[in-house]
């Protein structure tokens, strides 16, 4: 931590210590990958092992037992601002972990993958969780072998990718043609007479085709919204809204983002008009029209959009 | 059976929050020529001191501390490598013998000098803890995680015992004083934000023991011993239930620990405060800590006979006929001291 100490304790080279018989049985078993702890006279299992139990202060027998690999998480801290003595430079947990047929516990450090420095525990690090140790490959027969704890695998990622070439259909094809052009078109049913946007070709609500075209204005009303906290390409920002607009005419809502107002000042029957991208940009793609914001005109009451909602 | 014996005076520094360019030597001078002067005592029967050579990274720099106590001709002295508290138990069982009738015991630490967290690794088991490079902040932290998953106590619960012992420690002239805690203040090492820490402090603090008349001579209303134990559970975190105190309630059940009016905990960690008070039986109508604690000031070495100076004071100034004072050791309360002491030598 000190950057410049003017004045160092250190024993060059380390400090050797001898082990004795357990401990160094415990460290041998190790370096081999096996976690060992020994039995107590009372039956219980030391892990690690101690020459002595701590219960009676009694020798230990000599029956030395595998436990683990898996342990259970007894309890845990996060460090958030790694030291430099510590074993890793990111973000990590220590943990004491309980292997499975032991009755006391190790302390390691349990990975629970990368963090930015400063990081909050993740939620997933829970008292009771799975783990097992992450073996180095080059053993020496130190407790550092155990390079660290991982969590036991609860789920995997697996890559997922089909690919296509899809086209939208006739009616969806001739709307795009008509957002190309900066118009937004709609079918008006033969039978109800509501105007459909965008047209399918057909009435939902009668089942029957429709070809009428109408031109609806970019203007309509919000019947109602969502605010989204996860981040989306498509979305100008975190929290962003994503909204039903009944376009003026319309007989169905669009689905779109509203934008142009802070989140927590989008109400149900706002006035809305369409921000269309700059007219060079404009391909046939409903990406023409960024988002709809809010218009100076008051707001439409309720009674007026509660069948649309 | 055993003598009576209490403390009849406590002198501590204005503790430090940074290294304000004294020695150790220097930190604690001052204090035992206030204690000397306030009992009139110049030699003592025993003197036993408590300190850290790590802190300095020196070896055998408690020696030179005796030039601030004046140790020719030569003294009768010994020295523990542990918070003062410890030295006082020591005393205390030197004048339990019967040959001497007062003692002086003192602690100091600077911890300023060195990153203290790396230095308290080298106090942990070699083979197991040290190599890992697990400092005690990451090790009370997964205590208070445990005590928390047992109990259902929220951090804001341990916000709050930092919030009363800063307040409390704002009106003693020896602590630091320092700010509420912040709401919402990042973790240092999760769940333990920086208030539920105790700060890094530099000072010194010094006790005189007397034994029956002397004490009587030498002070109004002595603060007598009544009970003095301490228990030692193991030192892997991983062998106790981290959740509780056994040691400390051990050595409650045997100094005494009953009706108790006012308890010094050295708590230094807020839930510490938490599991002590369980261990010792301290209901909410006990006040803790109202020096401000560790918390509030804790200058390594001395922090612990600071409680016992502290609570021996609530009874000379009759403010309580029967206090608790609490030190410890280790990481995770590992070891644990309790000294009940009363205004009366009988009960």
């Amino acid at each position: 931590m000190r950057s410049d100490p003017n004045h160092v304790l250190e024993f060059p080279g380390g400090y050797t210590r001898s082990v004795g018989p357990v401990i160094g049985r415990f460290l041998s078993e190790l370096r081999d990958g096996r976690l060992v702890g020994v039995r107590t006279a009372g039956g219980r299992v030391l892990f690690p092992p101690t020459e002595y139990d701590p219960d009676t202060g009694d020798d230990v027998t000599d029956e030395y037992v595998e436990v683990g690999p898996t342990g259970t998480v007894t309890t845990w801290s996060w460090v958030a601002h790694p030291a430099k003595e510590h074993p890793f430079d990111r973000p990590f947990a220590w943990a004491l972990i309980r292997p499975d047929g032991a009755d006391t516990a190790l302390l390691h450090a349990l990975d629970l993958g990368v963090f930015d420095e400063g990081a909050k525990p993740p939620k997933s690090l829970k008292s009771g969780m799975r783990v097992r140790p992450k073996w180095r490959a080059e053993r020496t027969g130190a407790i550092g072998d155990i390079e660290c704890f991982l969590p036991e695998v609860t789920m995997i990622n697996a890559p997922t990718r089909l690919e296509y070439e899809l086209r939208g259909g006739r009616a969806l094809d001739r709307f795009l043609e008509g957002i190309a052009q900066g118009t937004i078109l709609g079918h008006r049913c033969p039978v109800c007479e509501q105007v459909i946007v965008p047209m399918r070709g057909l009435c939902p609500k009668d089942g029957v085709p429709t070809t009428e075209e109408v031109e609806l204005p970019d203007t309509g009303t919000v019947t109602t919204f969502a605010v989204n906290n996860i981040p989306d390409p498509r979305a100008p920002e975190v929290p962003f809204v994503s909204g039903y607009v009944l376009l003026d005419g319309a007989g169905v809502t669009m689905l779109t983002l509203i934008a142009g107002v802070p989140a927590a000042e989008v109400r149900m029957g706002m006035r809305v008009k369409a921000a269309w991208r700059p007219r060079e940009e404009w391909a046939k793609s409903m990406a023409n029209i960024k988002w709809f914001e809010p218009v100076d005109e008051p707001d439409v009451p309720f009674d007026a959009i509660k069948d649309y909602l | 059976m055993s003598r009576d014996i209490a403390v009849v005076a406590f002198a501590q520094t204005e503790h430090e929050g940074e290294d304000g360019g004294r020695l150790e030597v220097e930190i604690l001078a001052p204090v035992i020529t206030e204690i000397k002067e306030r009992t009139g005592l110049k030699r003592f029967g025993f003197t036993c001191s408590g300190s850290c050579d790590y802190l300095q990274g020196a070896p055998f720099s408690f020696v030179s501390a005796l030039d601030a106590v004046g140790a020719w001709p030569p003294i009768s002295e010994s020295h523990v490598e542990m918070d003062g508290a410890w030295a006082l138990y020591e005393a205390w069982i030197k004048m339990q013998c019967g040959e001497i009738d007062t003692a002086l015991v003192y602690g100091f630490g600077k911890s300023s000098q060195g990153t203290l967290r790396t230095i308290m690794t080298q106090h942990y088991d070699p083979y197991y803890l040290a190599p890992l490079g697990v400092d005690q902040v990451s090790l009370a932290a997964l205590q208070a995680r445990a005590y928390m998953d047992r109990t259902g106590v929220k951090e804001d619960d341990l916000r709050a015992i930092a919030a009363r012992s800063r307040a409390a420690g704002r009106d003693n002239p020896f602590a630091l004083h320092l700010p509420d805690p912040e709401e919402g203040a990042d973790y240092d090492v999760a769940p333990l934000r920086p208030h539920d820490i105790a700060p890094i402090t530099d000072g010194a603090a010094a006790i005189v023991l007397a034994a029956g008349d002397k004490a009587r001579e030498l002070c109004e209303r002595p603060a007598w011993i009544r009970g003095i134990d301490h228990r030692v559970e193991p030192h892997s975190p991983g062998a106790r239930d981290l959740t509780r105190s056994e040691s400390t309630r051990l050595a409650g059940e045997r100094a005494g620990a009953t009706g108790i009016e006012v308890a010094e905990l050295h708590a230094q960690f807020s839930h510490e405060e938490l599991i002590l008070r369980e261990a010792l039986g301290l209901g909410d109508d006990v006040p803790v800590n109202p020096s401000g604690g560790p918390l509030s000031a804790n200058p390594l070495m001395a922090a612990g006979l600071i409680r016992i100076g502290e609570a021996a004071a609530r009874v000379q100034d009759g403010t309580a006929s029967r206090a608790l004072a609490h030190a410890s050791a280790g990481p995770c309360l590992q070891q644990n001291l309790v000294c009940v002491l009363s205004g009366e030598n009988h009960g």
